[in-house]
């Protein structure tokens, strides 16, 4: 069995960096799938694959992460504008960041249409797709 | 207030105490992207040494290698000296059982495993420390990997000038196109760092990154 867990942007809205981080990897090493509303920042990423390595050990064998992040550059110069003022009033809630233990996934494929998440649960390999809005 | 000053100064292309013989130049990527294959080349083509070991085993490179004054001619006879860092391959999962499928004792395999994790640390850690760097990428693989992005996101966050080298063009299932589609706003070059194949496109390329 693959268990999903979801982290709404409002549980880590107030938290810093560093706390982010381990909430995330908390929930990755107890063998769950994170599905978290909107995005790290990108010093964050990278401390989450540098506290990854630290903690890499004979049971924990790392994370596979992927981020989903709607290309900008296509949106009209009105959508940019609600956008910014939604972000203003709401937080960055856009795209969707997905961590997995290395134990349970085996891969996360990312295009800019879908990502593929293949699992290591069961001998044929099961996919989940997710499509682009 | 100190990574303030510097980003500022760095914004503004100034710097009072560095010189441009002090470039440091790195080449950062996932493992098994040929950054020690293609340190290798640039320091037979200039120095006429080698500078690390390649394996096609993933995480050969589990330290931090600097060549320090390279210096690179090009056709209009202008030269450009700098530190050449071959970092460690960036990765988010190292299991010491897939050494052990490579045929490596376990010993061995878990020495390497922790070895590696730590090059990873390294490799981040260092990032502060480079003036440019090429992100070298093998042109026969999906380059939509998180890791990619990460890395190449974060040098962007940084202001370091990024030079995307698609490495491996000598094999069939290369693809250029693909690494172009995915990073658009970076300039990339193809080239086989094994055989020297398209390398003066790099050259040039390389020279144009830090002007």
């Amino acid at each position: 069995m693959v268990t999903f867990q979801f982290v709404p942007y409002h549980d880590m809205e107030n938290l810093s960096s560093a706390k982010r981080v381990n909430k995330l990897l908390k929930i990755v090493k107890d063998e769950r799938i994170v599905l978290m509303e909107g995005r790290l920042k990108k010093q964050e990423e990278v401390d989450l694959i540098e506290i990854t390595m630290e903690e890499i050990s004979p049971k924990f064998k790392g994370i596979e992460l992927s981020v989903i992040y709607p290309d900008k550059s296509k949106q009209d110069p009105l959508q940019k504008i609600k956008g910014v003022f939604a972000n203003v009033l709401l937080g960055d809630r856009t795209g969707m960041t997905i961590i997995g233990p290395a134990s349970v996934v085996k891969k996360i494929e990312q295009n800019p249409d879908k990502i593929e998440l293949f699992t290591k649960e069961s001998r044929s390999t099961k996919r989940y797709r997710k499509k682009r809005k | 207030m100190k990574a303030f000053f510097s980003k500022l100064l760095k914004k503004l292309k100034f710097n009072p105490f560095s010189k441009r013989s002090h470039l440091k130049i790195g080449l950062y990527g996932p493992p098994n992207g040929g950054k020690s294959t293609l340190a290798n080349r640039i320091c037979i083509d200039w120095l006429g040494e080698e500078m690390s070991s390649t394996s096609h085993i993933a995480h050969e490179t589990r330290e931090i290698n600097v060549k320090e004054q390279v210096t690179l001619k090009n056709k209009k006879g202008k030269e450009l000296t700098f530190s050449l860092v071959d970092t460690p391959g960036i990765a988010t999962r190292i299991d010491y059982e897939d050494f052990l499928k490579r045929g490596m004792k376990k010993v061995e395999a878990k020495k390497r495993a922790k070895e590696a994790t730590k090059g990873v640390i390294d490799s981040i850690k260092w990032l502060d420390n480079m003036d440019a760097v090429v992100v070298v990428l093998d042109s026969t693989k999906d380059p939509y990997s998180q890791v990619n992005i990460t890395i190449i996101g974060n040098l962007q966050a940084r202001d370091i000038p990024v030079l995307i080298g698609a490495n491996k063009v000598d094999l069939k299932r290369s693809n250029i196109d693909v690494i172009e589609a995915a990073f658009p706003q970076y300039e990339v070059v193809g080239f086989s760092a094994k055989y020297g194949k398209k390398i003066e496109d790099f050259y040039d390329q390389l020279f144009k990154l830090v002007k």
